[in-house]
């Protein structure tokens, strides 16, 4: 999580620009939330259910390269790698959230707003208490901000909104990971296979729940 | 006979169906196998489960992860095609809770925001592609609900008319399950019912919680091949006077392949393993030779003749906007229970003003759908289980009958009529919302610590829904709207809707007792239990089972249909879809439609061949 010590001063100096002109982009950004892109239309009520289909297929994407990168920190915080599973962002988990955000669907348009909110106020808070990009900070410093917001029930009246958007985005990295492969076999999901016959509950399952 | 577009009919059809689900495909194949001359009629698009079901596709690559949109509210892989809660260009009126105002129903404003709701796909095999399964004999309470309690209709007959029906119908359409010998929980008769699948280990937890409250847990009945038919033998039973039908059955239940415990029934099935009209009824009857079948044909009247007699009907050939008429001898309406009111509303005539088969002004009356409640449950043993598959059938393999009877018949219950509970849960695969809201059970966990959270939690849920019992009332009915019209010019159902202290008390006893079963298995509700009623209970139609409309009868006064579903007003007329229904038991309605829908077609063979009709 460290970054390199050579790209320090230059990134200082970027985030200055950044922090500014984030503001100006925000701005404009405000306007669009709520309401698809113009074009953006739903994939229909007869869509092909054969065809395999991959983020930005049916609709564009929203992430700029600046929010894809404090998305993949956070992704990347909630699910790390461990011995049993990589970490979110090496199963492309950023771009499951930008087609969640991205659709234009009454949900995922509310979810939208909550996420390039959120996604802006993780890099206003790492700015304020690190002066860095949210990437580019510690463990620690990263761990800081993200404790203050992981509970919304237990967060300070201040964190309350960003605890709400961490909500969101922990759901939704849940939801890009575990449907992979990687996250089946990382929670023990091993069906959607063929079986000549289906036989219950093998008897050490039977024993753990006490039935046996 | 074939597919055929609009300019391809003959001249000479005996029956015209129109609807292609449990009630036309039953209807259709049950005439056929009697070397009848039919017609059917679908709304919708002609559709292949064989060639167009995403079997084992998985959640990967599927648009959002395959969660449930505006566009497809079952999810992406659902089974239904040009439907769903809305159908483009094709709207229905209701009101909203709270609201005296009309407002076109919407596909966004679902669940509680709207009194009814109204699910239609626009597909051949209708609804049958992606229905939940379940296939429950209706008991010989549930047809003498009135006689019984004072409450609701009678129907003209008893449970032991349609039990030999009811036997056909399972035998055709291949159904585990298993003969208990429960009140009011009718057996099939020997060797008819396929053999269930084991339970899982949150039913059979389940089973053993519930054995401390008296409830109880036993096989589902699933329209599911646990096992390949009997092919040699079944045709000839069920056919024993059409050669030509038992040869076709034969032949078709040879591609029907047993079920492989895997990807879920709502998708569809290519290999025919699950019930569905598509895969089951349409292939043999029209193997037979005897039915054409015209898709993307809406439907939007009945024609009559001076003597009042049906011609035939009219529809809008939806590719080309034309407006065809189309003769037969006998007309069956078997659309779904709405489409078939609002068909016959339409049907106005100078002999007809109040619209066809209405002389009672019946039509469009005792709308009912069944009652909905649910809640879920987190059982700590299920835990770190030990990994294994679990997906078995896709559904309940277990369920709870309504075991209250007799509380009920000694007043010692608070509303009349009973409720079953399906389940579901334990270690089913992922989707993107499988671990939405999981911080609260995690205190808000992230990083590796939530990743052995979840790895805990997993497999560790199980969801209850009650599905009860409506009573009829006066409040519930559709009507045609006097101002709009869909996209054919044909003019749209209104719908009124009110659930009487019947049901929301029901609904308040299913919360109530199933929070009692949570705690039986050790385990701790998702949510407090909602002991409002009112509160608790789903939305007319959310159940997707409406039924009522076209009701039948001992006396035309006050029905629409006699017993054999013959409509008293126009001897060549018949309906055999949920409309009938006078009582809606707790028993899920699809396999009555088709019981019910075979004895009212033996009964229309037989007045063809007498020459009454």
């Amino acid at each position: 999580m460290k970054p390199k010590p050579t790209s320090r001063l230059p990134r200082r100096v970027a985030l200055k620009w950044m922090v500014v002109a984030s503001a100006t982009i925000s701005m404009l950004d405000w306007r669009s939330f709520g309401a698809p892109a113009a074009t953006a239309k739903g994939y229909g009520l007869d869509a092909n259910l054969l065809e395999t289909y991959i983020p930005g297929d049916l609709w564009p994407l929203t992430l700029t390269e600046a929010q894809r990168r404090t998305a993949t920190a956070l992704c990347d915080i909630i699910i790390p790698a461990d011995s049993k599973s990589p970490a979110a962002s090496q199963l492309h988990v950023v771009d499951f959230i930008d087609e969640w955000i991205s659709a234009p669907y009454p949900e995922q348009q509310a979810h939208r707003e909550i996420i390039l909110k959120g996604l802006e106020w993780m890099e206003a808070e790492s700015a304020k208490r690190f002066k860095f990009f949210f990437a580019e900070l510690s463990g620690q410093e990263q761990y800081a901000i993200c404790d203050d917001i992981c509970f919304e029930p237990k967060a300070a009246p201040e964190f309350r909104t960003a605890a709400n958007f961490f909500s969101l985005f922990r759901n939704l990295t849940t939801g890009g990971f575990y449907t992979t492969p990687a996250g089946w076999k990382d929670i023990g999901y091993v069906g959607n296979v063929a079986l000549q016959k289906f036989d219950g509950p093998p008897p050490e399952v039977l024993k753990h729940v006490g039935l046996i | 006979m074939p597919f055929i577009p609009s300019t391809k009919t003959q001249t000479n059809y005996d029956v015209i169906v129109v609807g292609s689900g449990a009630a036309g495909g039953q209807t259709a194949y049950v005439l056929a196998a009697a070397g009848v001359k039919v017609l059917m009629l679908e709304a919708g698009r002609r559709y292949d489960p064989v060639s167009e079901t995403p079997m084992f596709s998985t959640n990967h690559h599927a648009p959002l992860r395959g969660s449930p949109t505006p566009d497809k509210p079952f999810g992406f892989f659902d089974a239904t095609v040009g439907g769903g809660w809305r159908v483009p260009g094709e709207p229905y009126v209701t009101k909203r809770p709270g609201s005296d105002a009309w407002v076109e129903a919407s596909a966004t404003d679902v669940g509680a925001r709207q009194n009814f709701m109204w699910w239609r796909p626009r597909m051949l095999g209708g609804r049958t592609n992606h229905w939940g399964r379940f296939s429950f004999r209706m008991g010989q309470y549930d047809f003498k609900p009135r006689s019984r309690d004072g409450l609701g209709i009678d129907w003209p007959f008893d449970y032991k008319d349609l039990a030999p029906y009811y036997d056909k119908v399972e035998r055709l359409i291949g159904v585990f399950g298993s003969n208990e010998g429960l009140e009011n929980t009718p057996d099939s008769s020997s060797g008819v019912l396929l053999p269930p699948p084991k339970p899982r280990a949150y039913e059979l937890l389940a089973k053993k919680g519930c054995a401390k409250l008296g409830i109880p847990v036993i096989p589902s009945h699933v329209a599911i091949l646990s096992q390949q038919q009997d092919h040699q033998n079944i045709p000839k039973i069920l056919h024993p006077d059409s050669p030509a039908m038992q040869t076709a059955l034969a032949k078709n239940m040879q591609t029907r392949l047993a079920c492989m415990w895997a990807t879920h029934c709502v998708r569809g099935c290519p290999i025919k393993a699950n019930y569905q009209s598509t895969t089951v009824h349409i292939p043999p009857a029209l193997a037979t030779g005897n039915l054409d079948i015209i898709t993307d044909a809406m439907v939007r009247e009945v024609s009559v003749d001076d003597t009042g007699r049906a011609t035939g009907v009219y529809y809008v050939d939806k590719k080309t906007r034309e407006d065809i008429h189309v003769k037969a001898r006998v007309v069956v309406l078997a659309a779904s229970g709405c489409e078939s009111a609002r068909i016959l509303l339409n049907s106005k005539s100078a002999h007809f003003i109040n619209g066809l088969a209405n002389s009672s002004g019946k039509v469009g009356r005792y709308l009912m759908d069944t009652v909905g409640s649910g809640l879920g449950g987190q059982i700590p043993v299920l835990e770190n289980a030990p990994v294994h598959n679990e997906d078995g059938a896709m559904t309940m393999h277990m369920y709870m009958p309504w075991w209250k009877y007799k509380e009920q018949t000694a007043g010692k219950m608070d509303f009349p009529r009973g409720y079953h509970i399906e389940f579901g849960g334990g270690r089913g695969m992922p989707d993107a919302r499988t671990f939405f809201g999981m911080e609260r059970f995690t205190g808000g966990s992230y990083g590796k610590k939530m990743k052995e959270d979840l790895r805990r939690y997993y497999g560790s849920f199980v969801y209850f829904a009650g599905r009860g019992e409506m009573i009829p009332n006066d409040d519930c009915y559709c009507e045609i709207d006097t101002e709009k019209k869909d996209a054919w010019g044909i003019p749209v159902l209104r719908f009124h809707w009110k659930w009487s202290e019947h049901e929301e008390r029901q609904a308040a006893h299913m919360q109530k007792t199933i929070a009692e079963i949570i705690e039986s298995m050790g385990g701790r509700v998702t949510s407090p239990p909602q002991l409002d009623g009112k509160k608790a209970i789903y939305p007319g139609g959310s159940i997707i089972h409406e039924v009522g409309t076209t009701c039948i009868g001992s006396n035309p006064k006050n029905s629409v249909l006699n017993q054999f579903c013959q409509a008293w007003d126009v001897k060549n007329l018949f309906v055999t879809d949920g409309g009938p229904f006078v009582s809606n038991a707790d028993k899920n309605p699809t396999l009555t439609i088709m019981a019910n829908a075979w004895r009212a077609t033996d009964h229309i063979i037989e007045e063809m061949r007498k020459g009454n009709i």
